[in-house]
């Protein structure tokens, strides 16, 4: 047993062990690995050397360089914020006028929004801001709750339907589902809505009148007596346009049956005052690009 | 299968079972409508097939005595095929939440398939199922081989394999009802782990129990590589999901470890999982199978034990690299990162033992897809482990570290070194354990190579670009010193890396469809031409006989 053997491809001698047919050669470990054994190891010293590494008990070797993650995140996160401060103490404390007005600023302002914007808006209002099925575009020539800053400003800050105390508050009533409506008189204000937008050529203009009646009655305490919304109820414009829930009769249709109650955070605790204003000046500001 | 078990492993299975009814109703009972009730229904219903099939053979006669001169396979045999079975499945859903990243609607509007659920079906299915089955059926095969000794029971490795799928299968149901510990590779909740400490433990008897009945004098080095496998693995499996249940009627369970502590815990397991149950267990596979089929003697003894040492020792301070930057105190993360680069020389010698065991055998790795298999597969190792070493220094994570870089990292080694170094295993041990001559066609393994390569190669490279063009877009600043770009806009730059990436991985899927098929067939032609055999012929075990060689 354990005769070694002489490999005559490689020339090197066997361990003289075999396994089911498997032998090893005793083949001397290349200097190579021995080099980079020890020079990895060297590196691994030095590096704990100049770094914090090895545990003391209740502390640790600080290491030469007095390297520490917590205060290099500090000091570059410090930094950034006063690199950034020559733009950013002109937004907190500039009006929307002045800013809108300076070609540098807004160019600070769409940089960052967007990315503001992408985080933070995109998922409901779409990247480009168009809004989808129960979300509003925010390029639509009427914003629902006024599309001056200020009106823009504060529906970020408390949300809609949100849970902030003083969130903004929209209910429309389920007519159909909670009975205020017979079927027939949904089915009259239906075409009434419809003929405020959409060429009239398809409705029927008895139904239409018939509709008016029933509009003035039921609706127009928010929407207006023409229909024309009101931006301190959240009620929006039926005579443009745009739609959040749809303006095909059917989707109308639905919103008068169930109601609607549409929701939005609020982003007090969420961004700061500081992103809050950019964000409102990036959505101003494409929403002008829009009209 | 159950004529080769003696009268009394037939009873003790059998109380075994019985043990395993009751308790599978007690969970049922308790559990009601939990995930925990069931997973009663799935352990009793298992139970009770299991015992229907060991009383339908209770009554056999008994296989004579001549039996015990040759090594015990069926475990084997049956371990492969249930491995081969996991690859289908966890390559399918692998590749299914490959495309749902392309398509987020491909859940079908159902809960069970979201991608939180059936991600982790993909990872225990491949790693446990697919992995792990290979690791436990090659490991019976080489322990006895490489100890001239049968297995001391019968009824044990059935235990083993049984008692591991039972495991598994808890696993994926479980997660596909939403039930999860939230740990990564440790998802299973704590009832089905202790169920595996159980199996574990009889694991590791069994696999002592052999080496010490072995005939030969010096223990062979790829049982040193399983043995650290199965033991590390039940260490950090059992530290890493200590955890408290809600109550014993409940799946739900809570970490005894809170905050940082951990998320150590979990990454000391973590990084140790794919040490010592994706390299160390498969490379005990390569250690046997690699000489064996390139008929080759290993390049050098010494580098495969310092190797063995370094990487058993290296590897299990590297888990911290998994949190750089993060709550967890820097010193801590600089022992990750040393070690993991100190790691890198060990990786290296064994990666280049195994290729330099080719030298004298190149033609047949030309010739022979089985061999480039286990070749490619100790490239792919070299490779990984590099990248492994590099992604751990702290200024490289930065740029890496959540991205999917990590992902086809993961990959080329999963890909690349554990599921080639499997299959080429696999296409080794199916000839020699049903008897056949070769695999039913050596096209078929020829183009399941190319296949499992090109795949690999797809995924790995849009990994990479996808990875480094995500790392890149999360920290540039814009000239006002702010981000540039938003999540989804690096969600929109990935679209055709994920598109690319689930192409790869369907032609890996395809190649493992092809691989089944050419065992399955190989199976077969093997049960055919053992019918006209003259039944009871051992194998030879004392017999200084070669191994049986495919034909070229």
């Amino acid at each position: 047993m354990a005769v070694a053997e002489r490999d005559p491809h490689t020339g090197y001698l066997t361990t003289g062990h075999e396994w089911n047919g498997i032998t090893e050669l005793n083949t001397p470990v290349p200097r190579p690995i021995y080099f980079f054994l020890i020079t990895t190891a060297l590196f691994a010293l030095g590096y704990w050397i100049l770094m914090p590494a090895w545990p003391l008990g209740v502390t640790y070797t600080r290491g030469l360089l007095g390297i520490d993650q917590r205060t290099t995140v500090e000091k570059a996160l410090q930094e950034a914020v006063l690199d950034r401060a020559t733009w950013t103490k002109r937004i907190e404390a500039e009006s929307y006028e002045d800013i809108r007005s300076d070609a540098r600023l807004m160019k600070s302002v769409r940089e960052t929004g967007r990315a503001l914007f992408g985080d933070n808006c995109a998922a409901c209002h779409g990247m480009n801001a168009a809004g989808g099925p129960g979300f509003p575009s925010l390029t639509a020539t009427s914003a629902i709750w006024g599309n001056d800053p200020d009106a823009v400003a504060e529906t970020i800050r408390v949300g809609i339907n949100s849970t902030h105390p003083e969130t903004r508050t929209s209910q429309m009533l389920a007519f159909g589902r909670d009975g205020v409506l017979p079927p027939k008189d949904i089915d009259a204000v239906v075409a009434y809505v419809r003929s405020l937008s959409a060429a009239a050529g398809d409705i029927p203009p008895q139904a239409i009148d018939a509709g008016k009646t029933v509009f003035s009655a039921n609706c127009a305490s928010c929407h207006g007596d023409e229909g024309k919304g009101n931006k301190e109820l959240g009620a929006p414009d039926l005579t443009d346009k745009a739609w959040i829930y749809g303006g095909d009769a059917q989707s109308i249709r639905r919103s008068i049956w169930g109601g609607r109650q549409g929701h939005m955070p609020t982003w007090e605790d969420r961004l700061s005052p500081l992103e809050r204003k950019i964000l409102t000046l990036y959505v101003l500001d494409l929403g002008k690009a829009g009209r | 299968m159950i004529e080769q078990l003696s009268r009394n492993e037939r009873q003790l299975s059998l109380v075994i079972l019985l043990c395993l009814a009751v308790l599978g109703l007690s969970m049922a009972a308790v559990g009601r409508d939990d995930p925990l009730g069931a997973h009663g229904a799935l352990v009793l219903l298992a139970a009770i097939g299991g015992l229907f099939f060991v009383i339908s053979g209770y009554y056999a006669p008994e296989a004579g005595p001549e039996r015990l001169h040759s090594y015990y396979d069926d475990p084997s045999k049956v371990g492969i095929v249930i491995a081969m079975a996991w690859a289908l499945i966890g390559l399918f859903v692998g590749d299914w939440v490959a495309w749902q990243l392309v398509n987020p609607d491909l859940t079908f509007d159902a809960p069970w398939s979201s991608f939180g659920r059936i991600r982790p079906v993909h990872t225990t299915a491949v790693i446990f199922g697919f992995g792990g089955n290979a690791l436990i059926a090659t490991s019976f095969y080489v322990m006895q081989r490489t100890s001239r000794a049968r297995m001391p029971d019968q009824l044990s490795p059935w235990f083993v394999v049984f008692g591991y799928n039972l495991f598994c299968l808890l696993a994926v149901t479980g997660y596909l009802m939403g039930s999860t510990q939230s740990k990564e590779y440790a998802e299973p909740e704590w009832y089905a782990d202790i169920w595996l400490v159980i199996v574990w433990v009889v694991y590791f008897v069994l696999y002592l129990r052999t080496l010490s009945r072995r005939s030969e004098p010096h223990i062979y080095v790829a049982n040193w590589y399983y043995l650290a496998f199965i033991l590390v693995v039940a260490v950090l499996h059992i530290v890493n999901n200590i955890a408290v249940p809600v109550s014993f009627g409940h799946a739900k369970s809570y970490s005894i470890f809170s905050g940082v502590q951990d998320a150590m815990t979990q990454w000391w397991y973590g990084h140790n999982a794919v040490a010592f149950f994706l390299t160390s267990g498969f490379l005990g596979m390569m250690y046997y199978y690699l000489p064996k089929r390139a008929g080759r003697p290993i390049f050098s003894y010494r580098i495969s034990i310092i190797s063995f040492w370094g990487i058993t020792f290296f590897y299990m301070w590297a888990g911290s690299h998994h949190l750089h930057y993060t709550a967890l105190p820097h010193w801590v993360q600089t022992l990750g990162m040393t070690f993991s680069v100190m790691l890198l020389v060990p990786s290296w010698a064994s990666a280049g033992n195994a290729l330099l065991t080719l030298n004298g055998a190149w033609h047949k790795v030309r010739d022979d897809a089985t061999l480039r298999f286990m070749m490619v597969a100790a490239v792919f190792y070299g490779l990984s482990t590099f990248e492994g070493s590099f992604m751990a220094i702290r200024s490289v994570n930065s740029l890496s570290h959540y991205t999917d870089w990590t992902v086809g990292h993961v990959h080329a080694g999963a890909l690349g070194w554990v599921a080639m170094i499997t299959f080429g295993s696999i296409y080794a041990s199916v000839p020699w354990l049903w008897k056949r001559p070769a695999m039913h066609s050596a096209r078929l393994v020829e183009a399941h190579f190319w296949l499992a390569l090109a795949g690999t190669i797809i995924y790995v490279f849009a990994m990479w670009n996808s990875g480094i063009i995500q790392g890149l877009m999360w920290r540039t600043y814009n000239e006002s010193g702010t981000l540039a770009y938003s999540f989804v806009d690096s969600l929109v730059a990935m679209h055709p890396y994920y598109i690319a990436r689930a192409i790869g991985g369907l032609l890996f899927l395809i190649g493992a469809v092809i691989g089944c098929y050419n065992i399955w067939m190989t199976i077969r032609t093997a049960a055919r031409s053992a019918d006209a055999r003259a039944p009871g012929e051992p194998a030879p075990l004392y017999a200084r006989k070669p191994a049986l060689e495919p034909a070229e």
